[in-house]
């Protein structure tokens, strides 16, 4: 009995996952080739390899709270190379929308959500990115907690910018675009829409 | 030769060298460039790491827009734009639920009709003979190790261009241009990409790597096409030097910049006066 309650628990999230486009995981044969590519295995918690072998066990709350789907760079090594041709970085996007949606991101990494957060709400409000005031909206939000773990970075970060300004590679305004509520628009759809998709 | 142009957000911002050297260069080759009207950002990593409708809804409302104005092709420099527009429109194009779900987000229809072009493959359509006649300034001191990073080249089944693993469409540029391409290992290593500022230990470990191996190849300088690539490697420079305790410095240039100094225009012209690291002194 306790079996059959574990395979089922295993199927599903290895089908929530395909059904969300991430792909079949069993497909995958555990090579490992998608981790001896990956130029970033060395920050991960999980290799590449093993995030696949925990969808395929059902293992949901160990892969959605892991660091190693926020420091996937999304280089498209892994992809490239799968003999399976099994699609492991897109993996990694549907596995990062579940991990938001469920509140599951890992501390450690969020500076990365809060990264794609600023730099979304940039094109939402302009309809293209204005570069000074996501850095400002971002860094607004984790300056306090950078500041505690790594200093230095801080001070790099205020040289490029002052580097960038002198450079005039800044603007200090947003540019405006005719389009700019067409923009917004598509954004409150796809809220509309993703949220009816996730109710089904 | 008259090609739609889809500068993107980066472009007109951080790597305002990018667009210059690339409407520099098209202007001495005798490309005309028609800007995409009113195109907004095509949501980059940002969209395609937390939304994958948003992900193909942002590049496609361009793609729609494009085809609306009469646009068949359309350049996008950035990698990471052309990445996501050449993604969109393989994604619509293979499934007509997904391309009708779209045009609801977008209230556009859009029937596949764009081809998005990165800048070396505007280039290598261009054709090398011709570039080559173009050359007024040969770029002789440059050994250049031509760095193609991820986007342009991966994953081939969606941007179908060049060699994944080793690539040759810039070292051919380079080389028409009189400069020397260096044989190097990292060619289609990361950079670290979008993660620039929000995780620069990452960023400044993988870029250092790229520069080291260039320099120990015999690189006096990197070539570029993406505009994270430039940032990390020139804007990053100094502070990679920081953390590795080096004091390293590689000039970066945009593949377009190289183009425009080969074919006359002046340092300032082709935007090298922008860069971090100081790049004047292969430039005779």
């Amino acid at each position: 009995m306790a079996a059959k309650i574990e395979q089922t628990a295993i199927e599903s999230f290895a089908k929530e996952v395909e059904e969300a486009g991430g792909g079949r995981a069993a497909e995958c044969y555990q090579c490992g080739k998608c981790s001896a590519g990956c130029p970033v295995a060395s920050f991960m918690d999980l290799l590449p390899h093993q995030v696949v072998r925990c969808v395929q066990l059902g293992m949901r709350d160990e892969v959605l709270r892991s660091a190693t789907i926020w420091v996937c760079a999304s280089c498209l090594t892994c992809t490239t190379r799968c003999p399976k041709e099994f699609e492991i970085a897109h993996l990694m996007d549907i596995l990062r929308e579940i991990s938001v949606r469920e509140g599951k991101v890992s501390v450690r990494q969020k500076d990365k959500l809060r990264f794609h957060r600023a730099f979304l709400r940039s094109v939402e409000s302009h309809g293209r990115i204005f570069e000074l005031g996501m850095i400002q909206n971002f860094k607004m939000r984790t300056a306090a907690k950078q500041a505690l773990r790594d200093p230095r970075v801080l001070m790099q970060d205020a040289m490029m910018g002052k580097g960038m300004l002198f450079k005039r590679k800044l603007r200090f305004l947003p540019e405006t675009i005719k389009g700019k509520k067409h923009v917004k628009r598509i954004f409150d759809r796809v809220r509309r829409l993703e949220k009816s998709k996730g109710k089904k | 030769m008259k090609v739609g142009y889809y500068p993107g957000c980066s472009v007109e911002g951080t790597a305002r060298e990018f667009g210059i050297s690339v409407r520099k260069s098209c202007e001495l080759l005798g490309i005309e460039l028609v800007d995409l009207d009113d195109w907004s950002c095509c949501g980059a990593t940002a969209a395609h790491n937390t939304s994958h409708l948003l992900s193909v809804a942002l590049p496609g409302r361009n793609l729609a827009l494009a085809e609306q104005q009469g646009l068949d092709k359309l350049l996008a420099p950035c990698a990471a734009c052309s990445n996501r527009l050449i993604a969109a429109h393989k994604e619509m194009t293979e499934s007509d639920t997904l391309r009708s779900e779209i045009a609801d987000l977008i209230e556009m229809p859009y029937s596949s009709s764009v081809k998005v072009l990165n800048y070396l493959e505007l280039i290598l359509n261009y054709g090398m003979e011709n570039l080559a006649s173009k050359v007024t300034r040969k770029l002789a001191d440059f050994k250049v190790a031509c760095y193609y990073g991820c986007l342009l080249v991966r994953p081939p089944k969606i941007v179908e261009f060049d060699d994944a693993e080793n690539p040759q469409s810039m070292d051919r540029i380079v080389t028409a241009l009189g400069a020397e391409a260096v044989d190097w290992e990292y060619k289609v290593e990361c950079c670290g990409g979008g993660f620039t500022i929000s995780d620069p230990k990452l960023v400044e470990t993988l870029s250092h790597d790229v520069i080291e191996n260039a320099e120990a190849e015999g690189a006096n300088a990197i070539a570029v096409s993406c505009p994270l690539c430039h940032a990390n490697l020139d804007m990053k420079q100094a502070a990679i030097n920081a953390r590795f305790h080096e004091k390293r410095k590689m000039p970066v240039f945009y593949v377009s910049e190289l183009v425009a100094l080969g074919c006359g225009a002046t340092p300032e012209e082709a935007g090298i006066n922008k860069h971090f690291v100081d790049s004047y002194a292969l430039i005779r």
